[in-house]
């Protein structure tokens, strides 16, 4: 059931991604501002590609969190197949 | 554990997400700067709460009508997720808050309301542990969940929108999708909100497995 849930929200995110692409005509100006030199953005950062650091710490975060994830999975895995036989 | 498909596309999502969300463009937005790409985590936090309490709601309602221990599991444990994504969403926000609105608590209307909807499911929990028969613990807490998640719509989605409040899409703010959220970011913000979701649904079919398992060895050792 919840997978159900999953193919709809996929399904309604790629219809209203195709109708968003179609609108971009009538999006207001102000939006696609990605070259406006005057609002400070960490561009230095970037330069210094100390960007990539943010991303490799982010993405450590991240696999230690799945890796317990499924350390726990597995464990209960194990219990439900003990109890099987 | 079964490497299902859909835990394989949640892992991948997640990464897409951390590394676009940081290396994508992003709008040039005063006050916003960076910040603006919180919005493919904070944000997503709520809209993951509101899956999977809404899973939680139904299996509640699924166990008034069947009894069985899947069903309660399944509301206890999409209960605590959603409630978990909840904490966390308020804590990001306030954090985000902090730097862009100026404070960390603004008594915004959508804070105020998602903390109360917060504070009722809370109630929820303790009013769980406050039974120690099975059935009647079930039972009991089901009927709740539904007026619980039945506040929780008008806390979230209608009150905000009466009066003034400084959240996007809100006391007649902008909403985020119609000025500032270009293409650029929604291919990244709605691969985020599935990702984050499907996390949450992983952690609570763990957990209801592990909930039904324990029941069961309990019962076989009784």
């Amino acid at each position: 059931m919840l997978k159900y849930l999953l193919i709809l929200l996929l399904l309604v995110t790629a219809t209203s991604v195709t109708f968003s692409q179609t609108t971009e005509a009538t999006s207001v100006q102000a939006t696609t501002n990605t070259g406006n030199a005057e609002i400070e953005m960490a561009d230095i950062l970037r330069r210094d590609g100390k960007i990539y650091v943010v991303v490799a710490v982010l993405v450590t975060v991240l696999a230690g969190l799945i890796f317990y994830l499924i350390r726990l999975d597995r464990k209960v895995s194990k219990l439900e197949q003990q109890f099987k036989s | 554990m079964k490497f299902t498909w859909w835990k394989i596309l949640t892992v991948l999502l997640l990464l897409y997400t951390v590394i676009a969300g940081l290396l994508n463009d992003v709008p040039h937005l005063a006050i916003l700067n960076e910040t603006i790409r919180n919005i493919y985590f904070h944000v997503p936090m709520w809209f993951g709460m509101i899956i999977i309490l809404t899973v939680s709601v139904v299996y509640s309602i699924r166990y008034l009508r069947t009894p069985s221990i899947k069903n309660d599991a399944i509301a206890e444990s999409a209960a605590k997720v959603g409630v978990l994504f909840g904490i966390l969403g308020i804590i990001t926000g306030m954090e985000w808050a902090r730097f862009t609105w100026g404070e960390f608590w603004s008594n915004d209307p959508k804070q105020n309301a998602s903390a109360i909807g917060l504070l009722i499911y809370f109630a929820y929990l303790v009013l769980r542990s406050s039974f120690a028969e099975q059935q009647q613990r079930a039972r009991i807490s089901a009927v709740y969940n539904i007026f619980a998640f039945a506040a929780l719509i008008p806390l979230l989605f209608i009150l905000p929108r009466l009066t003034d409040s400084l959240h996007p899409g809100n006391g007649g703010n902008p909403g985020f999708s119609s000025y500032d959220l270009d293409d650029n970011m929604r291919m990244v913000f709605y691969p985020a909100v599935i990702a984050w979701t499907m996390l949450g649904i992983w952690i609570v079919n763990v957990k209801t497995r592990l909930e039904i398992i324990s029941y069961k060895l309990h019962e076989q050792h009784a």
